[in-house]
């Protein structure tokens, strides 16, 4: 079903807690990312998608190498078929892996954007790059000598845009590139992605709008309460809730806006306190004794993967 | 945004700035004027001691001759016409024209505080530097509690120890002045200056070296913990490149804007580093002319030190309009197409 060649980043039960002090020397963990799996292949976009509060952005910074200090990391994950390491990611992020970043604050507000663009390599051919890169994306030629202050929404999305396909990069994390923006803005955006797709990098995007990633991903992850409940190809999401595996997927589907527009009652646990079993349970209709003795594993079925011990 | 609408707006800006100078000197004159003359300190009391006998019918004379028994509203009118027609009037304690000591001894002062002033300027910024990139570590701590430390210690209690270890102790310094006694003030030499101008150089900048530390290393924590820095870790920049691209750039700024506002502080501490150096400049001069009731040389240094914080305040505006580029240069109107 899958070429195993294509496959770029893999990821297997990633775990993400933060070491907290609280008064004295008493020491707690928080969970913001449990058992979490996902995989990223060549020339396909894969939509994280999942409720703001999740710990998304997190799971671009663990691959990344970004946490914070203080954040113990779990599990293990594999770029192009090696360890994805502390070491590794140094040499890796920004040349073979890049991050999209979510909104203009991610532009240094002194640093003239061309520049910026460019990022910390100089050379003749690297500016030739970014010229032929703006170019690509619409930016007028005179843009490159602007600050992120003179630049309009759409334009710095573009710019950040730039970074990641001037950088040349295999893989390539969106966290969030849409928010706050007009369909048609949003649907450029998701345009750019694709085509990056297209031309053979590997796209994971990262968003809290599953509607808009239906249009673009062709893998679809679901993600809650810092893990993924489910990976289905897209064409799932679109065909309605019997072909999706998952109750959360389903009531998702329901969610949007041409399915009824159904709330999904009950709200997400905060990492302060997870339910035992299935992250899902407290909302979950279909709940027995069985969801709550231990998290369910991840299983394949129907061609996609599922976490609930229900699924068939 | 063409230089021209530049021009136009530094020009309104700047007629704003001459107004605003204008009544700040009214204001200060008024209040140190007011000072003075609320003051016990007899001048004649204090101008006699240095000449001997004199009678009260003398007495009576000079204070009449100074001005002293009209009154101050009208001996403040008077003042400020003769310093409208350019005359500061004559220093009752040194019996030279006012504007001749400030010129004479400005230049001593200028010399101590703009070597301070570096001084502080070059040493808190790097070291706050040093303690935002060390942030939370031992190193950061240690210079952390010494910045914090030496903040809260009064200059002239700084300037007697230094001058105990450096001058007394150790003979590495002169202990006052500001050249070797006996010596022409033509034939001193640059060397000679630089001696003497050391130890209360270094003592006024520890004033403010601390803040500027504390302050560089508050602002260098923030700009590394921006999404911006964020960014350029996931772009693989190490943490020099991070510095030398990024940080810089943006601690400069607010660091340069208060070294510039610092210039009332500077002056504040010149006066006590001159006095415990024994240094000739203007601070020792303002503080004789306010122990002696020394109305015109008050005066006088007041404008003075008020034109030179108001300039050191200016001079900061002016660098934040030009070096940084959300003020220098205009919002374009939606799309652009400048140059
Ligand atoms: S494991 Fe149980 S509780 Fe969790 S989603 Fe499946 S059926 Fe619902």
């Amino acid at each position: 079903m899958i070429d195993p060649l294509s496959l770029l980043l893999d990821v297997q039960n990633l775990s993400v807690s933060f070491r907290r002090y609280q008064r004295g020397l008493a020491q707690t963990n928080l969970n913001v990312i449990s058992d979490l799996s996902l995989t990223a292949r060549a020339g396909e976009i894969l939509a994280v998608a999942g409720a703001s509060g999740s710990g998304k952005s997190l799971l671009a910074h663990a691959i990344l190498g970004l946490l914070p200090a203080n954040a113990m990391l779990s599990g293990v994950m594999r770029y192009d078929g090696q360890p994805l390491n502390a070491v590794r990611q140094k040499q890796l992020c920004g040349s073979e892996i890049a991050l999209i970043p979510q909104s203009v604050t991610y532009l240094d507000p002194l640093m003239r954007v061309g520049d910026q663009a460019r990022g910390a390599e100089k050379s003749a051919e690297r500016m030739e790059r970014q010229r032929e890169v703006f170019r690509r994306l619409e930016l007028p030629l005179p843009s490159e000598r602007l600050y992120p202050f003179q630049l309009s929404g759409g334009m710095a999305r573009r710019v950040l845009f730039s970074t990641a396909i001037i950088s040349d990069a295999r893989l390539i994390i969106a966290d969030e590139p849409t928010p706050g923006m007009h369909l048609s803005q949003a649907m450029e955006a998701l345009s750019i992605l694709r085509e990056l797709a297209d031309a053979g990098k590997a796209v994971i995007l990262i968003t809290h709008d599953v509607d808009l990633a239906l249009n673009v991903a062709d893998q679809i992850a679901v993600f809650y309460a810092g893990t993924t409940l489910e990976e289905t190809p897209a064409a799932d999401f679109a065909a309605g809730p019997d072909a999706l595996r998952h109750p959360y997927s389903r009531a998702l589907w329901r969610a949007l806006p041409q399915n009824g527009f159904e709330p999904i009652p009950g709200f997400q646990p905060y990492p302060e306190a997870l339910p035992d079993g299935c992250l899902f349970g407290p909302r979950c209709e279909l709940k027995t004794a069985a969801c709550e003795q231990e998290t369910p594993p991840m299983r394949t079925v129907r061609g996609g993967k599922v976490r609930c011990v229900h699924a068939a | 945004m063409t230089s021209l609408q530049t021009l136009r707006r530094l020009g309104g800006r700047s007629g704003k700035q001459l107004l605003r100078v204008a009544t700040l000197l009214l204001a200060t004159t008024v209040v140190a004027f007011a000072l003075v003359s609320l003051s016990p300190v007899d001048p004649v009391q204090q101008y006699v001691l240095g000449v001997g006998n004199v009678s009260m019918e003398q007495r009576a004379a000079i204070a009449d001759y100074w001005g002293l028994n009209d009154p101050p509203v009208q001996r403040y009118f008077l003042w400020l016409s003769a310093l409208l027609r350019g005359d500061m009037g004559t220093s009752l304690l040194y019996r030279q024209p006012v504007a001749v000591i400030i010129r004479e001894r400005f230049l001593n002062t200028l010399a101590l505080m703009m070597t301070s002033w570096l001084l502080s300027g070059l040493i808190g910024f790097t070291l706050g530097c040093v303690m935002g990139l060390r942030r939370g570590r031992w190193l950061d701590r240690v210079l952390r509690a010494l910045c914090l430390m030496l903040s809260s210690v009064p200059t002239f209690w700084l300037g007697l120890v230094f001058l105990l270890i450096f001058s007394v102790a150790l003979g590495w310094f002169p202990i006052g002045l500001s050249r070797p006694i006996g010596v022409a003030n033509a034939d001193v030499t640059f060397g000679q200056r630089l001696h003497h101008l050391a130890l209360p150089a270094l003592t006024l900048s520890f004033i403010s070296f601390a803040s500027v530390a504390l302050h560089t290393r508050q602002k260098l924590i923030d700009v590394l913990e921006s999404d911006y820095v964020l960014f350029a870790r996931a772009r693989g920049e190490n943490t020099w490149t991070i510095m030398k691209r990024h940080g810089f750039r943006n601690v400069i700024l607010p660091a340069l804007t208060l070294q510039f506002a610092s210039f009332s502080e500077l002056f504040g501490g010149s006066v006590l580093a001159e006095n415990v150096f024994s240094y000739p400049g203007l601070g020792a001069a303002v503080s004789a002319a306010g122990l002696n009731s020394d109305v015109p040389l008050l005066l006088g240094v007041t404008i003075f030190s008020t034109l030179f914080v108001f300039s050191g305040n200016l001079i900061a505006d002016i660098l934040y309009g030009v070096i940084d580029p959300r003020i220098r240069e205009e919002r374009p109107h939606g799309q652009s197409n400048r140059d």
